[in-house]
């Protein structure tokens, strides 16, 4: 177990480094990040001055380690635009996108493992069809316009929930279902596949011949293996949800880390970008890495290959 | 008189015992489960429409999507707001008359059945020249990653060891960076225009194809007609070419008709935020943008762009769930 952590804790730093690596040059894809921020009409003595002042004029290696242990120790530098501290900015953003994932994510799993479940129990039963149906609608349906129609519906129509903000608890309705449906699919899917295969299993039957009442058998023994796949897949959706929300956050201006990288991109904010990027992608490593704790805790065979 | 009887039979066609029967050929089994396929045969139709309105889209409307501006036209409805419906649509219904009628508001003219945009743009030759952005670019995009992903994840399948360590830290990096933050970021610094959209898309969404290409060429190189024509001599290049890729050309199918749909749907997506194509293309996701702020009275304007959006991602996806069903050796018979 512990060898089976450490070799995985190694790969997680790894991965981050290099991440950190490709963030940091995404700001010399415009060419000089001087010249970017300085504007079209700055003079040579202006690019120049502003060169110094954030230090674009040391060697790259230099810049980047310089860059890289200032976010190490939580410093990400300061935005451009905002004028302050990115890492306070970020930390009064990051709640709101993790509240909206969470909720994402716990609609889509409250939604699809049952629904997975049902329908492993009796394949090809209307029940079965319906959850393949919304798998497949689900999937084609694009989040940006579901998100619209939802709020066409809701908000104008029906008067029921606010539009946009982050006041109350019905804020977070919609958008957590404009986020959440998409992974319904993939969850409803595998959690159906693990239980048709589960159910068919040698200890299953024994636990049905032993006399357990079915719904014991069912939950008790056969979802707890069913459901060893759908933790990591759960973990790296809601790992890709705190990077795509930003257009779910953009559309109900939900003030968060999404909405954020939308401002910064359209201010042309680099360092602030940079630091988004990289904040994202670290809680996703970290969590897909706890994740796979999870699993190997969950499943013994996993630690030992 | 028995004899007679089984004559009478053997002429309507009826199989006899004792009478040999040809199975169907493998070929003939394949065109069976395909077009017994409601998915294939769903999609694929939609499919098609959605081609060949693409293909001949200069021919099929009088207008052009960019330059036909009228603002003196601007905002017509579609003709479904010619349909009203009575108030009392049950009395009306068991009265014996139709509780629907056709008024055809000021707004509405035959010129432009699905409207005009603000610009008075005709909407359905917008939405038609709409198709070729979307099918070009989630082709395009699918080719680029396509390559980049199968070259990885064979790669990596094939050889195993370090190769495979290599490429799982490359695919583990990928997965790691937010698509559409990155795409967006990306195309921001460098500017956007279909080509750098294709390009980015294509350079960000190959980690399917890499995943799903390196488990299969696992399972497919360990099998004996991969260790035959390895004692035969045959160079490496030649068994990956000719021994594994025709045997897994199934799977690749499947994650290319889904990367296609995920291309397309993100392009719509950046486009949406005003990073993709940008104005006055006729993107479906710009059209959705560009309509957003006029929900409150014409939400038919986002009706339409995305309702093509999600037949089109419709079709895709059941193309590729019928390909995937119709070649899983296990659905065989």
């Amino acid at each position: 177990m512990l060898k089976f952590l450490l070799r995985r804790l190694g790969v997680a730093i790894l991965v981050a480094l290099t991440v950190s690596m490709i963030t940091f040059s995404l700001i010399y894809l415009s060419g000089d990040p001087a010249i970017a921020l300085a504007g079209e009409s700055a003079s040579n003595e202006e690019i120049e001055n502003i060169r110094q002042i954030y230090g674009y004029d040391r060697p790259i290696i230099v810049q980047y380690g310089d860059w890289l242990m200032r976010a190490i120790q939580g410093d990400l530098g300061r935005s451009h635009y905002l004028k302050s501290d990115i890492s306070s900015v970020i930390v009064t953003r990051l709640p709101n996108t993790l509240i909206l994932a969470l909720c994402a994510i716990s609609f889509a799993l409250v939604l699809s493992i049952p629904l997975g479940v049902a329908a492993a129990i009796r394949p090809n039963s209307l029940i079965d069809r319906f959850a393949l149906g919304l798998a497949v609608v689900g999937q084609a349906l694009p989040s940006f316009w579901f998100a619209l129609i939802l709020i066409f519906f809701m908000s104008i129509q029906w008067r029921l929930l606010p539009i946009t903000g982050t006041g109350s608890w019905k804020n977070f309705i919609m958008p957590a279902i404009a986020l959440g449906y998409y992974v319904t699919p993939g969850v409803m899917r595998l959690t159906r596949a693990g239980m048709l295969e589960v159910l068919q299993s040698d200890y299953i039957r024994t636990a049905k011949a032993k006399g357990l009442r079915p719904m014991t058998v069912l939950f008790k023994h056969a979802l707890r293996n069913a459901i060893i796949p759908v933790v990591s897949l759960a973990a790296v959706q809601f790992g890709f949800m705190l990077g795509g929300s930003i257009v779910i956050e953009t559309i109900f201006a939900i003030n968060g880390m999404g909405f954020l990288a939308w401002e910064s991109i359209q201010r042309a904010d680099l360092p602030m970008m940079q630091a988004i990027v990289l904040v994202l992608s670290c809680f996703y490593i970290v969590i897909t890495f706890l994740a796979d704790l999870l699993n190997a805790f969950l499943d013994p065979r996993i630690r030992v290959t | 008189m028995a004899s007679q009887d089984a004559q009478t039979v053997a002429r309507s066609g009826a199989i006899l015992p004792g009478d040999k029967v040809l199975e169907p050929s493998p070929m003939a089994q394949l065109r069976r489960r395909v077009f017994g396929h409601y998915g294939i045969i769903i999609g694929g139709v939609v499919l098609i429409a959605i081609l060949l309105v693409a293909a001949f889209a200069p021919y099929l409307t009088p207008y052009h999507p960019i330059l036909d501006q009228d603002l003196s036209n601007a905002l017509k409805v579609p003709f479904w707001h010619c349909i009203v419906v009575e108030k009392s649509f049950w009395a009306a219904v068991f009265d014996g008359r139709s509780p629907f009628s056709w008024v055809e508001p000021a707004k509405f003219s035959w010129d432009h059945p699905l409207g005009t945009d603000l610009q008075g743009r005709d909407y359905l030759t917008r939405l038609i020249h709409g198709s070729r952005i979307s099918l070009l670019i989630g082709f395009s995009a699918m080719l680029i990653s396509g390559v980049i992903g199968t070259a990885l994840g064979v790669a990596a399948g094939y050889f195993g060891g370090r190769v495979d360590m290599v490429v799982n830290f490359i695919i583990t990096t990928r997965l790691s960076m937010p698509v559409v933050l990155v795409a967006l970021a990306v195309v921001s610094l460098i500017g956007s225009s279909l080509w750098i959209v294709i390009w980015v898309l294509g350079l960000l969404i190959w980690d399917r194809f890499a995943v799903v290409m390196r488990s299969t060429t696992m399972q497919v190189r360990n099998l004996d007609y991969v260790a035959a024509a390895q004692a035969c001599g045959c160079s490496t290049l030649r068994i990956i070419m000719a021994e594994i890729l025709p045997n897994v050309v199934n799977h690749l199918i499947v994650v290319a008709t889904l990367e296609m749909a995920h291309a397309i749907l993100l392009e719509a997506a950046l486009s949406f935020l005003g990073l993709g194509v940008q104005p006055p293309a006729p993107s479906w996701g710009l059209m959705i943008s560009e309509a957003k702020g006029m929900m409150f009275f014409d939400a038919w304007l986002i009706g339409i762009p995305g309702a093509a959006l999600f037949a089109l991602i419709l079709a895709i996806n059941l193309l590729g769930d019928g390909v995937r069903d119709v070649t899983a050796p296990e659905n065989r018979n």
